[in-house]
């Protein structure tokens, strides 16, 4: 599995608050079996609406990979579906004042690490971009920073995430298969075990 | 740090261990499944050659992509019958347990839990849906994962998590006439707002929740996630037990007495420590609308929408947002707001006691003329027990559509959809812009009585002047 220390690519800003995972993927695109094909489908009903003018299909944007949010990014629903489609247009990295938890859970289960930094910092950062879009930014795990031009500004995320994403763990699946032993320890010693099996 | 709470409690109980990263390895007692987050997870069980690990503890349903009308397959949605297929297929394939569509026992998966006593006191729950918040109502931890996560639990019955931190959310005395657990919980979010409850889990208690039936402490815990928090319970008590005693997955004989008492023992101690507490007055809740796009942007059905000056300055741009969005002036009451559909359905509000309270709105009246008005029950049990009551020829005799259990129009992942910038009233859970199947279509979130109110009188109404 693959060490995340840092993410380095141009930046997109999105601004605004509460941004929900119906806006990020529509239901209507959760008819689906596989996550392929969600990254065309990003934002839809947003830039359809926005025509032309949403930051996802501005031209000086394409091919960003660092997504700068403000507050309560990717509320609502568990769809993995939403950062997916994040992931599939080509986001690597998301920078934001914050993010709903189950949101940011799915994103590291992906190998996307999701910071935080202050409303004042992202506001600058997203003005920034929005002057300078040709220039890559660099988010920095280790030195968690987000540095842009010649400036840089503070930003924060877990340390159980943080170094999930540092030593290449973030992908538990493996980690917690390995524990069998342990796991069937935990279920022998809960009482609901034994009345409660379903098949 | 919260101490002797039932989280804390149920957390060590199913600690597997600490991982590399810190976090805990937490085992899962129930993984709900459905049709939209598990395809995806199968995949990836099968693209790293990994088998279910219990597939005793996972339990399958279709919900979201159901038609409400024709249910006849191959479903006319090619997509949707290519998910179910998918579903089908892959429980079949590793020996889970599946309520298919016809089998007496299919609904929105946070409907048909409950009712068959698979949700009990005690356990972990998890489902790739945000709303598994639901089965709190329990005394169980129960919270919504995303795909990735579907695939670690189906792999190895376990999840990586981070501990959360409890805040006892209290209310205490009877609620007023016309007010229902869904004001209340609309009520908390609007107070306490939608990212409040970041990071932690909420303990709702006091004489209010006490006092509720288990139907409508499933509405309040349902809606945890809506304030931002990941899960949300109440302590189980002789209202859980009474509820849960008979049911299918129940326990038997002496197994049901020692699970009584272990339900008992994993209470929140009397002197737990809480990371935070904060304290209602049920008196003070009215019946509650959401005039925003948030679900915190609620107020009573008596007020007018709020004017930017009357907000917090925070809360301000999304408001600006809402009120163009909406189209709803600041200033102006939100009774009397003309609405085209009327929704009562929902894991948040289509149980068998919601459909009785709309059903006494409905009962002797017609819906307004020009409003398409809907009522979809929460399963197909939920069903059967309102025709068995008469409550489907309530609702049709006043011109409401009785449709068949599922999602429905709480997402419009099925044909049932809001049309162009149609608003609804709806007794569902989020009133986000596109919701319910329009880019550009609205919805008024309130309870299953004041919906059916408001199909009755073709607007916002206040429930209290029909009673
Ligand atoms: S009824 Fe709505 S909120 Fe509940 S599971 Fe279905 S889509 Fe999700």
């Amino acid at each position: 599995m693959s060490q995340v220390k840092a993410v380095v690519g141009r930046g997109i800003p999105l601004v605004g608050n509460d941004i929900d995972t119906d806006r990020i993927i529509p239901a209507r695109f959760l008819r689906c079996v596989t996550f392929d094909g969600l990254g065309a489908q990003v934002f839809a009903d947003d830039r359809s609406q926005s025509q032309g003018q949403h930051p996802f299909d501005q031209p000086q944007y394409q091919g960003a990979e660092l997504l700068v949010v403000n507050r309560n990014f990717g509320c609502g629903s568990s769809r993995e579906h939403a950062p997916q489609a994040i992931a599939k247009w080509g986001i690597k990295a998301l920078v934001g004042e914050s993010f709903a938890e189950i949101f940011f859970g799915n994103c590291v289960a992906m190998g996307i690490p999701c910071v935080t930094a202050a409303p004042a910092d992202v506001h600058m950062l997203q003005t920034w971009l929005a002057d300078n879009p040709q220039f890559p930014i660099t988010l920095d795990l280790e030195a968690l920073q987000v540095r842009f031009g010649n400036q840089a500004i503070t930003v924060s995320i877990g340390e159980g995430s943080r170094n999930m994403f540092l030593s290449g763990t973030w992908d538990a699946c493996g980690q917690l298969v390995a524990q069998a032993a342990l796991i069937q320890e935990t279920a022998a010693r809960l009482p609901y075990i034994a009345w409660s099996k379903t098949a | 740090m919260s101490k002797g709470t039932l989280f804390d409690k149920v957390w060590d109980l199913h600690t597997v261990g600490t991982l590399p990263s810190g976090q805990t390895q937490l085992f899962i007692g129930l993984h709900l499944i459905h049709e939209v987050t598990s395809p995806q997870a199968f995949a990836m069980l099968r693209e790293r050659g990994l088998k279910v690990m219990f597939p005793e503890r996972t339990v399958a349903t279709v919900d979201h992509i159901v038609p409400t009308t024709n249910q006849a397959r191959p479903f006319v949605d090619s997509l949707a019958e290519e998910m179910m297929q998918a579903l089908e297929q892959n429980c079949k394939d590793n020996g889970i347990r599946f309520y298919n569509i016809g089998s007496g026992n299919q609904g929105i998966v946070h409907v048909i839990a409950p009712e068959q006593g698979l949700t009990q006191p005690g356990m972990t729950i998890a489902c790739g849906d945000s709303h598994t918040s639901t089965h709190g109502a329990f005394g169980a931890i129960a919270f919504g994962i995303g795909t990735s996560q579907v695939r670690d639990v189906l792999a190895s019955q376990t999840l990586a998590l981070s501990k959360l931190k409890v805040r006892k959310v209290e209310v205490n005395g009877t609620l007023p006439t016309g007010v229902y657990a869904k004001d209340v919980i609309l009520h908390i979010i609007r107070k306490l707002g939608v990212t409040g409850g970041v990071g932690f889990a909420y303990e709702y208690a006091g004489t209010t929740f006490e006092q509720m039936s288990m139907e409508e402490r499933m509405t309040v815990c349902n809606m945890a996630i809506e304030g931002g928090a990941r899960c949300g319970y109440i302590n189980p008590d002789a209202v859980t037990f009474e509820y849960l005693k008979g049911r299918d997955f129940a326990p038997k004989g002496a197994e049901w007495d020692q699970a009584v008492a272990w339900w008992q023992s994993i209470r929140s101690d009397a002197d737990a420590e809480y990371d935070d507490v904060v304290v209602f007055d049920a008196a003070e809740i009215p019946p509650t609308v959401t005039w925003g796009i948030t679900p915190g942007q609620g107020i009573a059905v008596d007020q007018q929408v709020p004017t930017p000056e009357e907000l917090p300055e925070k809360e301000r741009s999304i408001a600006e947002e809402a009120y163009r969005y909406m189209d709803l002036q600041p200033g102006k009451p939100i009774k009397g707001t003309k609405v085209d559909v009327c929704f009562i359905g929902s894991c948040t509000n289509g149980r068998i006691s919601d459909l009785r309270e709309a059903a006494k709105i409905a009962q002797g009246r017609q819906v307004a003329a020009g409003i398409k008005a809907f009522v979809v029950p929460g399963s197909e049990r939920v069903k059967q027990e309102a025709e068995a009551e008469g409550l489907h020829e309530i609702f049709k005799a006043a011109g409401f559509e009785w449709r068949e259990p599922g999602c429905s129009m709480c997402l419009a992942m099925n044909p049932d959809k809001l049309e162009g910038r149609q608003i609804s009233a709806s007794s569902s859970n989020r009133n986000f812009k596109g919701r319910q199947g329009s880019a550009s279509g609205r919805t008024l979130l309130m309870s299953p009585a004041m919906v059916a109110a408001a199909a009755i009188a073709g607007e916002v109404t206040d429930v209290r002047e029909l009673l």
